[in-house]
């Protein structure tokens, strides 16, 4: 006994697709905003004539064989595209299981034997669930892309050096200081140091959340660092409850020069470079 | 056998390390050093860096040391020019290289060097001594 | 799962071999588009143990390998000798333990400047120590 139901996917191609244009179309999660019809169409027809081709063969569950590479590749890539188009999970998810409502609908209008019906149903059935599996990963992974990229811009936004007066650089830094930030603050500040040519950088704290003793370890670390390159660095922005939890932690910041708010700091380093900051009186003509 | 140049400069030391240092090239400089501090009785010695991509401990102890040697026989000792990847690597091993004086280039290390005679010829001993003792 | 991607063995028993065998290093870093800070980590930690080779292990052989592990590339170094071995390694991995004049950060040091470091020793028979750094690590 053996029933050729790739022959009869074959056939039934067209069938298939308006098919599962129906369900997709009908599916409340439908989202035009994202793709259009025709895209989706487009999309879809792709899919099931690849699909329909390796129906075919012998290892037809084994889905690690090369001629499922194709079927892969393309739902992998519209998984991925999904994923950055910010489509849900539930939203993939549809996609591809209402390809299998249609393939089981169509086998079961076409096949009358009901032994046969059944085994050629499970064997699709097993081959859906398979690339289902596929696609959701596929999705993760483009997902986690996605969030990795904006980790590293937000870490390369996050970490601004500005030159507020020649000489003197400012580094506000805002949100927690781990130990790869850290190295990023480092980097950019000392590099901006080399390229200005300045004497004093002031790095402004009042952003950070909290100081425990790591992060009070990379501040010293920082500072050191810059002492090394023959520049003063000043940690500013201490807020009162900063103080507090240093000075209860044991913290030793003694070596470090650091001062309440921004302006003191400035004000500090202005002495530092003998410069003088003078209201001017208006001379009437 | 590589040396390298040690330049004088009225009272100045200048050094320019041009090429990757390996250990006895270090300890040789180390011994030239102290040995011109004391001919030509210089009173600061400039070391410029920019040009050395390593620094590991052995090399920070040698520069520790040319600090340490030259005070002693009356000569302060100014590194300059340390890049920002040699400066990160040196805090994370562990070496600050406390008691080293430090500045961004060799102009502003020659600054750094008349301040720093200046003041102790001025007021011979007082803020000085703090030093001393940190060091 | 770490896969090795190219191997090079390197004899290192003369003092001016260090800068040969730091600048095959930075070779290899610059190939993997290793970011010039850990390059820099990278390089003074294979310093630090070069020397040790050399000082206490009497010269021997360092492996370069380019690793890499997912998206990841890196660098691991491998040292090996046939020295006299540590007798007590965590003590040799404790800042300012020395047995010879030096600072004693060779080991703790470059263990710190690396994201992998293993060190194993065996009295009379030698030293291993492997570094690992990752190109973004």
């Amino acid at each position: 006994m053996s029933f050729n139901s790739h022959k009869l996917l074959q056939k039934q191609k067209k069938n298939i697709l308006e098919l599962w244009m129906k369900n997709q179309l009908a599916d409340e999660g439908l989202r035009e905003d994202l793709i259009s019809n025709e895209d989706l169409r487009a999309q879809s027809e792709e899919l099931i004539s690849s699909l329909v081709n390796n129906l075919t063969s012998d290892d037809m569950e084994d889905l690690d064989g090369d001629n499922w590479n194709p079927v892969i590749e393309i739902l992998g890539g519209i998984a991925i595209t999904r994923a950055r188009q910010g489509f849900s999970p539930r939203e993939t998810g549809r996609f591809v299981f209402s390809l299998k409502d249609a393939l089981l609908t169509v086998l079961q209008k076409e096949i009358a034997d009901a032994k046969t019906l059944f085994e050629e149903s499970s064997k699709i059935s097993r081959v859906m669930d398979n690339l289902s599996i596929i696609t959701f990963e596929t999705f993760i992974k483009g997902r986690e892309e996605v969030i990795l990229r904006q980790t590293d811009e937000i870490a390369e936004i996050s970490t601004p050096v500005i030159r507020v007066w020649d000489g003197i650089l400012a580094l506000p830094i805002i949100g927690t200081l781990d130990s790869s930030r850290t190295q990023i603050v480092m980097e950019n500040l000392l590099q901006e140091i080399v390229e200005t040519g300045s004497s004093i950088a002031i790095l402004d704290i009042s952003g950070v959340p909290a100081v425990d003793s790591l992060v009070a370890q990379h501040l010293i670390k920082t500072v050191s660092a810059t002492r090394l390159m023959g520049a003063e660095c000043i940690i500013s922005g201490i807020r009162p409850e900063i103080a507090q939890t240093v000075v209860h932690l044991g913290i030793d910041l003694s070596n470090i020069i650091t001062k309440a708010s921004l302006a003191t700091a400035l004000a500090y380093a202005f002495k530092v470079l003998r410069l003088e900051v003078k209201r001017t009186t208006i001379t009437k003509n | 056998m590589d040396k390298i140049p040690i330049l004088r400069m009225g009272n100045f030391l200048l050094v320019t390390i041009q090429v990757d240092l390996y250990d006895r090239l270090a300890l040789n400089l180390e011994a030239d050093l102290v040995q011109m501090v004391s001919k030509t009785n210089a009173r600061g010695v400039l070391i410029d860096i920019s040009a050395v991509s390593i620094v590991d401990s052995f090399m920070g102890r040698i520069i520790g040391n040319i600090a340490s040697m030259s005070k002693i026989m009356d000569a302060e000792t100014v590194v300059v020019g340390m890049q920002p990847a040699v400066a990160i690597t040196l805090i994370e091993l562990g070496l600050p290289l406390k008691g080293v004086h430090t500045a961004l280039n060799v102009e502003r290390g020659m600054d750094l060097l008349k301040s720093m005679i200046g003041t102790t010829e001025e007021e011979p001993e007082e803020e000085q001594d703090d030093d001393y003792l940190t060091e | 799962m770490i896969i090795s991607l190219s191997k090079d063995n390197i004899q290192v028993i003369r003092e001016q071999d260090v800068v040969l065998l730091r600048n095959r290093v930075k070779e290899v870093a610059v190939k993997i588009k290793m970011g010039l800070v850990n390059q820099t980590k990278l390089i003074t930690a294979a310093s630090e143990l070069l020397r040790n080779m050399l000082r206490y292990g009497g010269g021997g052989f360092c492996l370069i390998e380019i690793v890499s592990k997912g998206r990841d590339n890196g660098v691991r170094l491998t040292f090996t000798d046939k020295g006299p071995g540590i007798p007590d390694l965590s003590l040799a991995m404790k800042d300012g333990y020395s047995t010879g004049r030096s600072l004693g950060l060779g080991l703790p040091g470059a263990k710190r400047l690396v994201n992998e470091f293993d060190l194993k020793s065996k009295v009379g028979e030698g030293t291993t120590v492997m570094i690992l750094k990752w190109a973004n690590g």
